[in-house]
Parts: structure tokens; C-alpha cells; sequence
């Protein structure tokens, strides 16, 4: 219980965040001609947003189910990668039933948060994903029904929460290891290029972006191999 | 919207379930390989990165905003303060600075 309490607590910015990002796709989804319970059921259904984003075209467009079904999955491989760092952390206690309904919980935030543990416990992996989910489906709700009521300045404020959590993340991250920081700033590199550059920003954003990361991780793997952390 | 919703709804929901599910449920031993080892290591702060920047800077819909508010966060992250005290600092400087603009 006690875990479970710690784990809702930490996952009050993921909450915070999530508020937001799902506030939009509920208004979105709606302006897009989808009822307000489509919204919701689809973020119940995924917990994911660029997946989600991304769906609303292809069902709005007519798009095959094929189209569907390639375009979610580059865009949440990178699930698969967390999923399998998460493998590597859980505790012995974390195993069978949970690890089947637990899994369905790992977002970009929810892995980043319990990747802060030394070793992850099913009840702290609950608390967040607890907060975060529920943020994520009262968000859906109130942007569906709510849509443009709630001031822009407000939604801009609550946009950076997401993006602010990632850095406080990552800064103190870069002290476990000497050579963090030059990975992270290639993954920013690389994320860069698929951003701005020609013929290369035509890849949707979730696949830009798990390509950066596993290059990345994948150079830093290869040439500073890790091994003061596991000693 | 049309009757295909509920199709639409499966197929993304499954992929999207089997993807997070199918590694954890199925890797139990600890990975000895240093080289792996060392992948798992370094990707979620690479992931973390690569959805951060340069997204971040029009998270708020104002550049100037944007790029404020990310050089205060850096400082603050840099400083230790917790996940919500970074967060809500962020948010703060940003309405701060949408309401003087």
C-alpha cells in the first residue's frame, strides 16, 4: 500500500502532463466529427499519444486497416524497447498475471518515472500508472465535451509539464555515467535532422524519433559500454 | 463515425497492447551481454532526449515562451529540484510570460 501511495505520488507531474496532451486529442478528436465516448474509448483502449493523434487521421481518411496497423506500429516500437528495459529491472514479485496487465501501462513517462528505481515493484509500477492513466482518461473527457471552454493560456502552460518532467529526467541521469551526455545530445542531434531537415521530416514523428534514440543508444552501446554502473 | 470504428479501434489496440506486452511477459533472465546491457542503459535517456528536443520549444504554442521557459527547466534540472517542482516551474514561467506578452 504503501508503495502503491509513493508511486501515485511521483506520478503527479506525469499526471499533470497527461491533462493536457489528452485534453487535446478529446477536443480534437470531436472537431474531427467523433463522438465524445470514440475519444474516450480510444484512450482507454491505447494510453498512448502519438498512436492515438495519428489513428484519428487514418479513421477519418478512410484509411485501410493495413495503413492502420503498420502506422501503430512504428510509431510505438519504442514501447517494445522500454518493455524489454523494464524486463530487466522488475523485481522477483513482478511476474506472470502482472506483468500481462501492468505491460499494458508502459508510456514514454510511466518507464522514464520507474527507470528511476533500482528495482521496480508491481505496487509502485501500479501507483503510476494509476495517476497517469486516470489523468489520461479525465483529460479525454473533459477536452471532448469541454472542448474550447478552458482558456489557451492555460493549456500552453500545462503543455511544457510533459517536456519539463523529461529534462529533470535526464539531467541528473547524465552523473550516473561520464559519457550520458554525449549519447543524449547525438539522440537530440539526430531528432534535429528528422525534424528539420528535407525529405527526412517526412517520417511521421514517432518513427524519427525511435530511430534517434536507438542510434544512439545503439553508438553509446558500441563505443562507451556501460559497465562502472553494473559493477 | 462510421461502423468501421470498432475495428479500427481492435487492430490499433492490440498492436499497441502486444508491443508493450511481448517483451516483459516474455524476458525473464537477466541479459548478461555488456553490449545489450549497456543499450538498456542508455535507452531512456536517449528516448527521453529524442522526444524532448526540439519539441519542447513549440510545446506552448509561443517560441518565446518555449525557449524561456526550457533554459530555466535545464537550470532547475540541473539544480535536483524534484519531477513536480521542475513541471510546475515550467508551467509557471510559461503563463508568466504569455500574460506580460
Amino acid at each position: 500500500m504503501e508503495e502503491i501511495r509513493r508511486g501515485m505520488k511521483n506520478g503527479i507531474p506525469i499526471a499533470l502532463g497527461y491533462l493536457s496532451v489528452s485534453f487535446s486529442f478529446g477536443a480534437i478528436a470531436v472537431s474531427m466529427g467523433f463522438y465524445w465516448w470514440q475519444a474516450v474509448l480510444i484512450s482507454l483502449c491505447n494510453l498512448t499519444s502519438a498512436g492515438q493523434f495519428a489513428s484519428l487521421g487514418i479513421m477519418t481518411g478512410q484509411g485501410s486497416f493495413i495503413e492502420m496497423a503498420i502506422v501503430q506500429l512504428t510509431v510505438n516500437i519504442r514501447y517494445a524497447f522500454m518493455s524489454l528495459s523494464l524486463s530487466q529491472k522488475v523485481d522477483d514479485r513482478f511476474k506472470g498475471i502482472f506483468k500481462w496487465l501492468l505491460s499494458f501501462f508502459i508510456t514514454d513517462e510511466i518507464f522514464a518515472v520507474s527507470m528511476l528505481e533500482e528495482s521496480v515493484s508491481k505496487a509502485y509500477f501500479f501507483g503510476l500508472a494509476f495517476a497517469g492513466a486516470s489523468a489520461w482518461i479525465i483529460g479525454t473527457t473533459s477536452g471532448a465535451i469541454l472542448g474550447t471552454i478552458v482558456p489557451t493560456i492555460v493549456h500552453h502552460a500545462l503543455g511544457i509539464a510533459l517536456y519539463a518532467m523529461f529534462i529533470a529526467i535526464i539531467i541528473p541521469g547524465m552523473k550516473k555515467h561520464h559519457h550520458m551526455i554525449k549519447i543524449v545530445l547525438l539522440a537530440i542531434i539526430l531528432r534535429v535532422g528528422f525534424y528539420y531537415l528535407p525529405i527526412l521530416n517526412q517520417l511521421s514523428s514517432g518513427f524519427a524519433m525511435t530511430i534517434s534514440a536507438l542510434v544512439s543508444a545503439l553508438v553509446g552501446a558500441i563505443i562507451y559500454p556501460t559497465e562502472e554502473i553494473h559493477e | 463515425m462510421n461502423k468501421n470504428f470498432f475495428i479500427y479501434l481492435l487492430i490499433m489496440s492490440v498492436i499497441t497492447y502486444a508491443i508493450r506486452a511481448i517483451p516483459l511477459v516474455f524476458i525473464n533472465k537477466k541479459i548478461t551481454n555488456k553490449t545489450v546491457q549497456s543499450f538498456l542503459d542508455y535507452i531512456p535517456y536517449t528516448v527521453l532526449a529524442a522526444m524532448t528536443f526540439p519539441d519542447i520549444f513549440y510545446s506552448t504554442g509561443n517560441l518565446i515562451s518555449g525557449i524561456v521557459a526550457t533554459i530555466i527547466i535545464l537550470y532547475a534540472s540541473y539544480k535536483e529540484l524534484s519531477l513536480i517542482q521542475v513541471a510546475c516551474i515550467g508551467c509557471g514561467v510559461v503563463a508568466l510570460i504569455e500574460i506580460i506578452l
